[in-house]
C-alpha cells in the first residue's frame, strides 16, 4: 500500500502550500505523475479519498496528469519518447538510452483555490 | 468566487529525498559505504547478506539494518555472522524510508547507543521484501542491488521496471536451482537489458558460493572509489 503513503504525503504537502499562500479553500490538487514512477494511478486516486479526510484539503479533488516516458537518445541527440513506459529505447531509432528525462515525476504541480 | 490555479511545483517525496541526501553526505564524510538490497519476498536477501557479512567481516568493520513488517528473525540470522545488526520494524509500512534509517542509526535511547559511523566500513540495508514500493524511496545508499531468484519468473524486470531503473546492479540468486526450475537465463538477461540497458548482472548461489566473491569485490571496489559505480546513468538519482 505505498499509494497510501504517497497520498498522505500529497495531502501534507498541499496543506503546507495552502497555509503558506493563505488559501483556506482548496478545490483541487493537481498532480504530475510519471508513467514510470511506480505508482498506480487508480490506486492513488482511491487512496487520496482516504488520505484527505479531516485534513486542510479535505474538500479537494486529486487531478492527475500522467507524464509519458521521454529519453535522451544518444543517436538522434535529442529528447524522444520511449518505445514504452517500461523500456528506455528511442521510439524513433530504437537506440537504448540511460538518460530518462521525463516519466518519473511525482509532483504536486498546482492548487486550485477559491478566494 | 472563481477558482484560481496557483502553481506550487513541489516534489512529493522531497522530505525523504532531503533526508537521504543528508545521510549520503554523512556516510561519505565518515567513510561508510552503504549498500541496499531489494527483492520480492524470499528471493534470498538475508541468505546472501549473511554470506557477504561473514566473508567481508574478516577484513572490514561491517554492519546491517534490516527492515521487516513484524518479526526479528532476519536480524537474528544476520547478527549470527558477528556483524553489528539492527532491526527496523516497519509495522504496516511496506518499504523503508530514509527517516527510518536515520532513526535506526541513532538507536533506541533506552538501551542502544547511536552507531559510530566512523567505526563502520560498510553498512548494508535489507529492505522489506517488495519490488514496488521501495523504488520510490532513496535511502542515502551508494549502491542499490536488486535481487531476482531463478524460481520467480523471467519477466520480473518487465513487470517491475521502476525498481530496476533505480537499482545499480542486478543479482540473480539461487542459481543452483536454475536447472530444476527450468530457468531461462537468456530470457532473463534479455528482460533486464530491455528495462535497464547495460545493467550489470551477477549470478549467485549461497548453496555453492557462486558469485559471492564477485559481489564482495564489487562493494570493496565501490568503497575504495568512494562514489557511485555507474555515474553515467541517472536512474538512481531521480530526475
Ligand atoms: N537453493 C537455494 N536456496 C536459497 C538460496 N538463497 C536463499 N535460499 C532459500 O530461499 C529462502 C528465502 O531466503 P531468504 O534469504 O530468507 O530470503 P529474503 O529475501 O531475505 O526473504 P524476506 O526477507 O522474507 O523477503 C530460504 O529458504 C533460503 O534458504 C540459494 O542461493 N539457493
Ligand atoms: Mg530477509
Ligand atoms: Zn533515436
Amino acid at each position: 500500500m505505498h499509494e497510501l503513503s504517497i497520498a498522505l504525503n500529497i495531502v501534507e504537502l498541499a496543506g503546507e502550500e495552502a497555509a503558506r499562500g493563505g488559501y483556506t479553500r482548496v478545490q483541487a490538487v493537481h498532480l504530475r505523475l510519471g508513467r514510470a514512477a511506480g505508482v498506480v494511478k487508480e490506486a492513488l486516486a482511491s487512496a487520496y479519498e482516504l488520505a484527505r479526510e479531516g485534513s486542510a484539503v479535505a474538500e479537494s479533488e486529486l487531478k492527475i496528469e500522467e507524464v509519458a516516458v521521454q529519453i535522451f537518445c544518444p543517436r538522434c541527440k535529442v529528447e524522444r519518447p520511449a518505445v514504452s513506459d517500461v523500456e528506455p529505447q528511442c521510439a524513433d531509432c530504437g537506440t537504448s538510452s540511460t538518460q530518462v528525462v521525463a516519466g518519473r515525476e511525482l509532483e504536486v504541480y498546482a492548487l486550485e483555490v477559491l478566494e | 468566487m472563481t477558482p484560481r490555479l496557483v502553481e506550487v511545483r513541489q516534489q512529493i517525496l522531497k522530505k525523504n529525498d532531503a533526508t537521504a541526501r543528508a545521510l549520503r553526505e554523512r556516510f561519505r564524510q565518515e567513510g561508510t559505504f552503504v549498500v541496499s538490497l531489494v527483492s520480492s519476498p524470499g528471493a534470498g536477501k538475508t541468505s546472501l547478506l549473511c554470506e557477504i557479512l561473514r566473508r567481508l567481516g574478516a577484513e572490514y568493520r561491517v554492519s546491517a539494518l534490516v527492515g521487516d513488517l513484524a518479526t526479528d528473525n532476519d536480524a537474528r540470522r544476520l547478527a549470527a555472522t558477528g556483524a553489528a545488526v539492527r532491526q527496523i520494524v516497519t509495522g504496516t509500512v511496506c518499504h523503508l524510508e530514509a527517516a527510518m534509517v536515520e532513526r535506526a542509526l541513532e538507536g533506541d535511547a533506552d538501551f542502544e547507543q547511536p552507531w559510530r559511523l566512523d567505526e563502520l566500513d560498510f553498512l548494508f540495508i535489507e529492505n522489506v521484501g517488495n519490488l514496488v514500493c521501495p523504488a520510490s524511496y532513496d535511502l542515502g545508499e551508494d549502491l542499490r542491488l536488486v535481487l531476482v531468484s531463478t524460481t520467480e519468473g523471467e519477466d520480473k524486470p518487465l513487470k517491475y521496471p521502476t525498481i530496476f531503473h533505480t537499482a545499480d546492479v542486478c543479482v540473480l540468486t539461487k542459481m543452483d536451482l536454475a536447472d530444476a526450475a527450468g530457468f531461462d537465463r537468456a530470457a532473463m538477461l534479455d528482460a533486464i537489458g530491455r528495462v535497464r540497458p547495460g545493467m550489470r548482472v551477477i549470478e549467485t548461489s549461497v548453496r555453492n558460493g557462486a558469485g559471492v566473491v564477485e559481489l564482495i569485490e564489487l562493494v570493496a571496489r565501490g568503497r575504495a572509489c568512494g562514489a557511485g559505480l555507474q555515474p553515467e546513468t541517472n536512474f538512481g538519482t531521480g530526475l
